[in-house]
């Protein structure tokens, strides 16, 4: 059966892992090369570096990570950040990468996402997405959560589909850093909405809530980075967790 | 050991080549016929569609280089898929080793097949335990008789075939953790 994955997210500066809460107050929390092998050591299923610099001059800095971290971890990792052309994405896919995710250029550009996956298909193209409601609706931001676009979660979501998007990476910016747990009613209604998977982002605190991001939210994958980082939940306990919770899991190798 | 991967710009030669790395194997990537034809173990990787990696391989003249071959040869993921006779995915006449027919997953479940699922043994070889394996795709390999490993998702289908000399594997061995180096080693130890 197809396991839900665990996908620890390392935001990278100069070839080192941050985290920053609520997007804002950075703390740094290791070399990425490093944590990155580890975790692939854990059982992480998967593994997102999101460039959170991305200014022109780091480019390099970043293409270099990505080959040494192709070069050392053997399960698939994404690299997301400041991606807007189809040239970016042939240079991280060169170094190693398995797939790039594009936010803010992919709703400035409706070409974007087309043309990467025309060119080196859907299966490496991640959308992400960071929303926030208000009232009723979930209201799509750009820029960190920074520019607001009026643009509707679910809307957004389908068209990306439609363009060729392989996966969606929501990020509830109303429980980014909370730790209270993921937006699951957001979550299981863009499931239902598109027929891509959807990682879940945003709120991970405990265990209980990786179990309900994927019972009640139906989410197919949970990216978390602080609680992991600083050592508040280790994946090995959370994958015994969800596997006695009767959750789909790729066991830790012993 | 000279291993070949055939590079003909369908993706990703180089994870393949870096996993290779890491079992202590280095892997030349070349679309160069005698470099081919001369490697004891050739790996025919792929990712994208079938159509357009059919047109480079009849470009490369790597369509009847391939079946021709008669060293161990693994497709990978797309790679096996071009080792069938037929791809739904753009009507494509593919290389006809596996006399099967590639098709696309049923509407009835979210495509792409993208994580880790469990391949089972139908019939037995060290080659390929069963196991936790990393699956990206959205057309299958039926089950038949040259099915060696199966797997479920919406339907039953091949995570691994072999006829004589030719392998086939529908996941990702450079990317399924020790899993995959397990089986990558196996190969090349045949």
């Amino acid at each position: 059966m197809l396991a839900k994955r665990i996908i620890p997210c390392l935001d990278i500066r100069d070839g080192r892992t941050v985290k920053g809460i609520n997007f804002e107050n950075i703390r740094d929390a290791g070399d990425a090369v490093e944590l990155a092998r580890i975790y692939a050591q854990q059982g992480a299923d998967e593994l997102v570096l999101l460039d959170i610099t991305a200014t022109h001059e780091k480019r390099k800095t970043l293409y270099e990570l990505v080959g040494r971290v192709a070069a050392e971890v053997n399960i698939p990792f994404t690299v997301g950040g400041g991606i807007s052309t189809v040239e970016d994405v042939g240079i991280l896919l060169s170094n190693g990468a398995d797939k790039i995710s594009v936010n803010s250029a992919a709703v400035r550009n409706k070409k974007l996402i087309a043309g990467i996956a025309d060119k080196y298909g859907s299966q490496c193209v991640v959308l992400a997405i960071d929303a926030r409601q208000e009232e009723r609706r979930w209201i799509v931001y750009l820029n960190g959560g920074r520019v607001r676009t009026g643009m509707d979660l679910y809307d957004w979501a389908a068209e990306a589909e439609q363009l060729g998007a392989g996966e969606i990476l929501f990020t509830s910016m109303d429980h980014d850093g909370t730790r209270d747990g993921f937006a699951l009613d957001a979550l299981r209604q863009l499931s239902e909405h598109i027929r891509i998977p959807v990682i879940a982002s945003g709120g991970a605190g405990s265990m209980v809530h990786f179990r309900d991001v994927f019972t009640d939210g139906l989410a197919d994958a949970a990216l978390a980075a602080s609680v992991f980082h600083f050592g508040q939940i280790s994946i090995p306990n959370l994958k015994d967790h969800l596997s006695s919770q009767n959750i789909s899991i790729r066991p830790q190798l012993k | 050991m000279k291993v070949v991967i055939i590079d003909y710009g369908a993706g990703n030669t180089r994870s393949v080549q870096l996993a290779l790395e890491r079992i202590g194997v280095h892997a030349r990537l070349t679309a160069e016929a005698d470099e081919i034809r001369e490697a004891e173990k050739v790996i025919f990787p792929g990712v994208g569609h079938a159509r357009s990696a059919m047109d480079v391989l009849r470009n490369k003249k790597l369509d009847t280089l391939i079946p021709s071959l008669r060293q161990p040869v693994l497709g990978i993921c797309l790679g096996m898929q071009l080792l069938c006779t037929h791809s739904e995915e753009g009507d494509t006449p593919c290389l006809g080793i596996f006399d099967e027919q590639v098709k696309l997953f049923p509407a009835s479940g979210k495509v792409p097949h993208m994580g880790w699922n469990t391949a089972a043994v139908s019939d037995g070889t060290a080659l390929f335990p069963a196991g936790w394996y990393y699956f990206v795709h959205s057309y299958y390999v039926p089950l038949s008789s040259y099915t060696v490993l199966s797997c479920d998702y919406i339907t039953g289908f091949a995570a691994a075939i072999q006829r004589d000399n030719f392998y086939g594997v529908q996941f990702h061995p450079e990317k399924s953790g020790k899993a995959g180096e397990v089986l990558l080693a196996n190969f090349l130890k045949l």
